[in-house]
Order: structure tokens, then C-alpha cells, then sequence
């Protein structure tokens, strides 16, 4: 979903730029305050693993393709704070290495992808988890629902800024329902690698998925393991 | 505390790198065959015709635009490199990014009043 350079004005692309910049800003703040030394390497493998995983672009429907996005999957591992920060990295990366999105539109593809995708993202994450049995593999399914939901989320966000800013002048309702009904095939592609991965981390060192910490439900034996997990999930 | 009969749990660094090899697996092995149809907002783009509004990326001319190495010929080998440099690049930057923005945090609270004790990873949404 990176939005290149040109398809949305100079006027919102600014604006959305601002929005990021602050955005950001309060993530680095939250993330500072609670920090532990063991989060960069964590945090760094987050960034890298997404990074990976996003150049993977899987066939969705004929002549299109998707690819992970990141958000839900960056916040359930290391918190909406740190998860969106490592987000957006991968994006500049992307941008000023890759050129894989606009230099122009960073501010949108950050909104879109690192805020939007990690915070909306965690919040369905949070519902879907009250709903969930407290397990490993209810969690792991409460990230999947959570970055289906993300990624069509990211998809009105852009629709949105096309209505905004967009030049070409296509047509909104037709922008708006091509953009979601993709986007509805992609995130289920997100939401599979995304709940697969969490998964995968639950099974060998749930203590570092903190969308499980103190979530997970203790086994009928007093806790020996750490942290407290049902076998089997 | 008596010692858990259960097994002790993967060791940090074993699972960091793990986890590293299998991204750079992903991005060496798996990357080149990588689906190079347009993505979803791509394609609605060119279907709703406004993707000529495209302009010219200012850093087209990167050795590594495009998730390719110039001057590497085998295409297969030059995005396999791209995206392992890719990987490196951002496990580098969030990594030491972390780092600093902790000796920062620690710095501004020279009480110590940084890091609580206890696996706390910021307040989360009620």
C-alpha cells in the first residue's frame, strides 16, 4: 500500500505529514519511558522480519498483488508504541533506500501503515481478545481478525486522503470500493502471517508477545513455566 | 525457588537469531519470487486511471531502487542482496535506535526512574 509520489497533493500530503511527525513523536516518548534493554534486539528483529515479509507480494485476485503490511503484527509483539515505530522505519527504509513509496507521500504511507495500521490495528486486537479464550491460539486468532481489520482500515485511509488530495480525478465511489474489496483479500493474507507469527512466538517465548503478557490463563498446576500458558493453547 | 521440571525456555539470543535468519532467508530466497503484479492500491491506480499522475522518485537513482544491486546481473541474486541489505539496514537502525532512545530516557531521569521492574511494555487501551 505505498502510496508514490504524485497521486496525492502537496497540501495534504503535508498535513499528513504533520500527523505522522506528532504521531511518532508520542511513540518515541511512550516507548522511552518503559523501555528494557532486551526490546532492541526484539524490536530490531520486528523491524527486520516486517521488512522481509513485505517484500513478499502474493497474488490476490488477477493482475494484482498484496503484501503484508505489519501493523497488527508489530503491536501485539512489542506494544502499539514501539510496534508503529518499527513500522514506520521499515517504510522509510523502503523509501529512501528502495524507493518503494513517494519521498512526498511518507507522511501518508506512515499514517496509513505504521499509525493507523498499529494503533487501530491494536485496538481491534484488544476487543477481539476480550472475545477470545485466554489462550495461545486465542490470541494468535485475535491478531489475525485484528490485521484484516488494519488493513482495511489502511485502505479507507487512503481513500480518504484520495478524496482529500488525490489528482487524476477518478471517481471517489469507485476509488472507495476497489480499495476496500482488495484490501478485504489482502488482509486476509495479513491476517494469516500475521496469526501464524504471533503463533510461532507464543510456542517458544510467549513472555515476548506483549499482547500475551498476563493475558495468558494459568495452567491448573501452581505456574512452574514462565510465564503461565495452557498447554496445547 | 525450586528449579521447573518443564524445560527452560529459548535463550534470547538464540531466538534473535533465529528469527534473523529466517528474515534474511525470506528476503534472499523468497524474494525474487515474489509476485511482480501491481499491489492493491497500484492496481486500482491504472483500473481507475489515475496512475500516470505517478512523478518521478527522487531517489530513483539508488544503488537499491527498485529491490535491486546495480551492477549485480543476475536478477534473482541482485533482489536477493537488496532485500538482505534491507534486513541488515533496519535490524541496524531499530536495534541501535532503541538502544539510544533508552540512554536518553535514562538520562533525563537520573533518579533511576526508568524501566519498571516486571515485563512492562507501555499502558495499553483500557
Amino acid at each position: 500500500m505505498h502510496i508514490p509520489d504524485g497521486f496525492i497533493d502537496a497540501p495534504t500530503s503535508l498535513t499528513a505529514g504533520a500527523v505522522s511527525a506528532g504521531g511518532l513523536t508520542v511513540c518515541l516518548r511512550r516507548s522511552a519511558e518503559v523501555l528494557e534493554e532486551k526490546q532492541a534486539p526484539l524490536a530490531g528483529l520486528v523491524a527486520a522480519f516486517i521488512f522481509a515479509v513485505q517484500m513478499l507480494n502474493f497474488p490476490v485476485a488477477a493482475g494484482t498483488s498484496g503484501h503484508l503490511l505489519g501493523g497488527v503484527l508489530a503491536a501485539v509483539l512489542v506494544g502499539p508504541y514501539l510496534g508503529a515505530l518499527c513500522v514506520s522505519v521499515v517504510v522509510v527504509v523502503q523509501a529512501l533506500l528502495f524507493a518503494d513509496g513517494g519521498l512526498s507521500a511518507l507522511g501518508l504511507n506512515v499514517l496509513n501503515m505504521a499509525l493507523i495500521g498499529a494503533f487501530a490495528g491494536y485496538g481491534v486486537f484488544v476487543l477481539a481478545r476480550r472475545l477470545l479464550p485466554a489462550t495461545r491460539n486465542g490470541i494468535a486468532a485475535a491478531s489475525g481478525v485484528a490485521a484484516l481489520v488494519s488493513v482495511v482500515l489502511a485502505s479507507v485511509a487512503f481513500t480518504l486522503e484520495y478524496a482529500a488530495g488525490g489528482t487524476g480525478g477518478a471517481s471517489l465511489g469507485r476509488v472507495a470500493g476497489a480499495m476496500v474489496g482488495v484490501h478485504l483479500l489482502i488482509g486476509i493474507g495479513e491476517a494469516l502471517i500475521t496469526a501464524l507469527t504471533v503463533s510461532t512466538v507464543l510456542a517458544v517465548r510467549p513472555d515476548l508477545v506483549h499482547g500475551a503478557v498476563g493475558r495468558l490463563a494459568a495452567p491448573a498446576s501452581s505456574g512452574d513455566r514462565v510465564p503461565a500458558a495452557v498447554a496445547g493453547g | 525457588m525450586p528449579r521447573s521440571p518443564q524445560k527452560t525456555r529459548m535463550r534470547l539470543g538464540l531466538f534473535i537469531g533465529l528469527g534473523l535468519a529466517v528474515a534474511l532467508a525470506l528476503a534472499f530466497f523468497v524474494g525474487p519470487s515474489a509476485s511482480s503484479q501491481p499491489d492493491g492500491l497500484n492496481r486500482v491506480a491504472i483500473d481507475e486511471g489515475f496512475a500516470d499522475q505517478q512523478t518521478a522518485h527522487a531517489t530513483e537513482d539508488s544503488p537499491l531502487a527498485g529491490y535491486g544491486v546495480e551492477g549485480v546481473d543476475d536478477d534473482r541474486t541482485s533482489t536477493g542482496l537488496a532485500g538482505v541489505i534491507g534486513v541488515a539496514v533496519t535490524f541496524a537502525v531499530v536495534g541501535g535506535g532503541v538502544l539510544g532512545l533508552r540512554q536518553i530516557a535514562r538520562r533525563r531521569s537520573p533518579s533511576g526512574a526508568g524501566p519498571q521492574h516486571g515485563p512492562q511494555h507501555g499502558s495499553e487501551p483500557a
